[in-house]
């Protein structure tokens, strides 16, 4: 089995790494100054120039790449290349809005296919495997990225996109799936189905890559049990690349970033100062390799930490950590920062709450409410049981947040479910 | 000497408890007992039906949260202080009750109750010995 899909990238010594940084960034900044108008009125009103940046150290004084700026030069202002360059269109998900528009030439789609060839080989998936894709297919990088990057390890790659799950647990059956890639909330509405449908034993899943949302540990280790698979955390962006910009090894400390292609720095997300290893802060890519779309310190909103410690699996590679949430979709509940996210680990110590939940947050006379609804995993017939369940997961949230929430608890189902990127959050205040 | 009852969880929305009552007709269920208790935002359905494994599995097909519950059935004097009675016994043990229901068999027009108490055994042990008739499964299913 191969231990690195490159290993005399993935493992070269920090010195050769930073030699190679600083020769890409150098290169990409002439391009970007001399192609990218937008980029160059910013560098100009910032007072910089690209002989000004002699390597990443002094990759602190370029302004920031934030996502407005891909909207209001939507769709191909930033293009690096002309037209016929592009051999691909993708657009991001629109999570947060208005969509936004990326490509990518020849070159680029290589590089991706390459990155998500090291992140499969780094879960362990092989070309003996049956790689099942249930990421979204179309301008979501999901699907595709993970299809090309299974085909580029050798693995049989099953692009069964989303949806139809009665028809995806047929496939697993059927094919003899191995690794699956999917979202964490697709995952576990798999998980749930392959439990109601007592299948789990005739299936041959190893692997599970999820990535495009945040999620625990718990979620994690629910995932596991119900498909009796590992599962491994992988992180992309469409406006970096998709799918494959980092990935956990089988150590699954952090997720090894792809640093050679983008760079990775931490932000602190109000001075906007770079932060030191394990200090969370804004995640800040520069594509050092890019050709069509090279975004220069691109913000990515993500909150996580860096570490440039050593990992056992013998990657020189920073690894970051989970992404534990985004600064946009924070909520700030009567001046409280809240992450779904802190929600939903809150419900993984509850046995009787499902990971399912619905936030919903409103304003009355006012005063900001939160509402949380929960899906039960079971239920009691008396009511002071259940009285004591919600009680105990209003204090639990309150424990951790700081603010007093309404807690709903529901039936199984109630939630809807989502096949791409789970929605929790509605927010009627405005 | 225990119950099998079906306990239902019911979202408190218009047309949920209708939902759950046609699964039950869809399956050819018979409910023979029924007690609803209620909260802002669920409620939960208690049935005594005529076959209650059944009734559960068609439940649970179509989605419906639902469980059984084991409850004793408890035949009362019917007249004033029945109930007293069979509640004074359970009290005299230190045993509680989660929650009762009555309804009224069709053959002899008996008083009966339904009962969720703390400890299922103790309670039988403690009514039998105060000749308190307690229902059958059999008697209950095929009322």
């Amino acid at each position: 089995m191969k231990a690195y899909w490159e290993p005399e990238k993935e493992t070269m010594s920090k010195d050769a790494l930073v030699a190679l940084q600083n020769r890409r960034l150098e290169r990409q900044l002439e391009a970007v100054y001399k192609n990218v108008l937008p980029y160059k009125e910013k560098m100009v009103k910032s007072g910089v120039e690209p002989g000004d940046i002699k390597g990443i150290e002094d990759l602190h004084k370029l302004p920031f790449t934030v996502k407005t700026d891909l909207r209001d030069n939507y769709p191909y202002g930033l293009f690096a290349t002309p037209m016929r360059d592009v051999v691909r269109i993708h657009a991001s998900s629109g999570t947060t809005g208005k969509q936004t528009v990326v490509g990518y030439t020849q070159d680029d789609i290589a590089i991706w296919n390459e990155c998500m060839a090291r992140s499969l080989t780094m879960t362990g998936a092989t070309k003996d495997d049956v790689v099942h894709v249930s990421y979204g297919y179309g301008l979501f990088t999901g699907g595709l990225g993970g299809h090309y990057g299974g085909e580029a390890i050798g693995a049989a790659t099953v692009p069964a996109s989303v949806g139809n799950t009665k028809r995806q647990l047929q496939m697993f059956e059927d094919f003899g799936s191995t690794v699956l890639l999917c979202t964490p909330s697709y995952a576990m509405y798999l998980g749930e189905m392959v439990e109601n449908a007592g299948i789990k034993e005739k299936l041959k899943l190893r692997i599970g890559v999820h990535g495009a949302e945040p999620w625990t540990e718990g979620l994690r280790e629910q995932i596991e049990q119900a498909l009796g698979l590992i599962c491994y955390d992988i992180f992309g962006l469409s406006e970096i690349c998709g799918p494959g910009v980092s990935c956990e090894c089988q150590a699954r400390d952090g997720l090894h970033v792809q640093e050679d292609h983008f760079y990775p720095e931490i932000i602190d997300p109000v001075t906007g100062e770079p932060q030191p290893d394990n200090v969370p802060g804004e995640l800040v890519f520069t594509c050092l390799t890019k050709q069509a779309l090279p975004l220069i310190r691109y913000n990515t909103r993500d909150i996580t930490t860096l570490t440039h410690q050593p990992c056992s699996c013998g990657r020189t590679m920073v690894r970051m950590g989970k992404i534990t949430g985004r600064t946009d979709d924070m909520l700030i509940i009567r001046g409280v920062n809240v992450f779904p996210s802190q929600i939903e680990s809150v419900l993984m110590e509850i046995p009787e709450a499902s990971p399912n939940y619905f936030i919903t947050v409103d304003r009355e006379n006012n005063l900001d409410t939160l509402e949380v609804q929960v899906e039960l995993r079971e239920f009691s017939d008396e009511i002071r049981l259940m009285s004591h369940l919600e009680e105990r997961i209003t204090h639990e949230i309150l424990s951790i947040l700081g603010i007093s929430v309404k807690v709903i608890l529901t039936a199984p189902g109630t939630i809807a479910r989502s096949e791409g990127k789970a929605k929790r959050v509605q927010d009627n205040r405005k | 000497m225990l119950i099998d009852q079906v306990s239902v969880f019911v979202r408190n929305s218009p047309g949920q408890l209708e939902t759950v009552m046609s699964v039950l007709e869809g399956g050819g269920i018979d409910i023979r007992a029924l007690s609803l208790a209620d909260t802002s935002d669920f409620g939960i359905l208690r049935i005594i039906v005529n076959n209650p494994g059944e009734a559960l599995d068609v439940l649970q097909k179509n989605g419906v949260m639902a469980k059984i519950t084991e409850v004793i059935a408890v035949k009362l004097d019917d007249k004033p202080g029945g109930l007293q009675r069979v509640l004074s016994v359970l009290s005299g043990k230190g045993i509680s009750v989660e929650y009762i229901y009555a309804f009224i068999t069709r053959k002899d027009q008996d008083a009966c109750v339904i009962m969720r108490v703390e400890n299922n055994a103790d309670a039988v042990v403690a009514l039998k010995g105060a000749s308190i008739a307690l229902l059958p499964p059999e008697d209950i299913y095929g009322l």
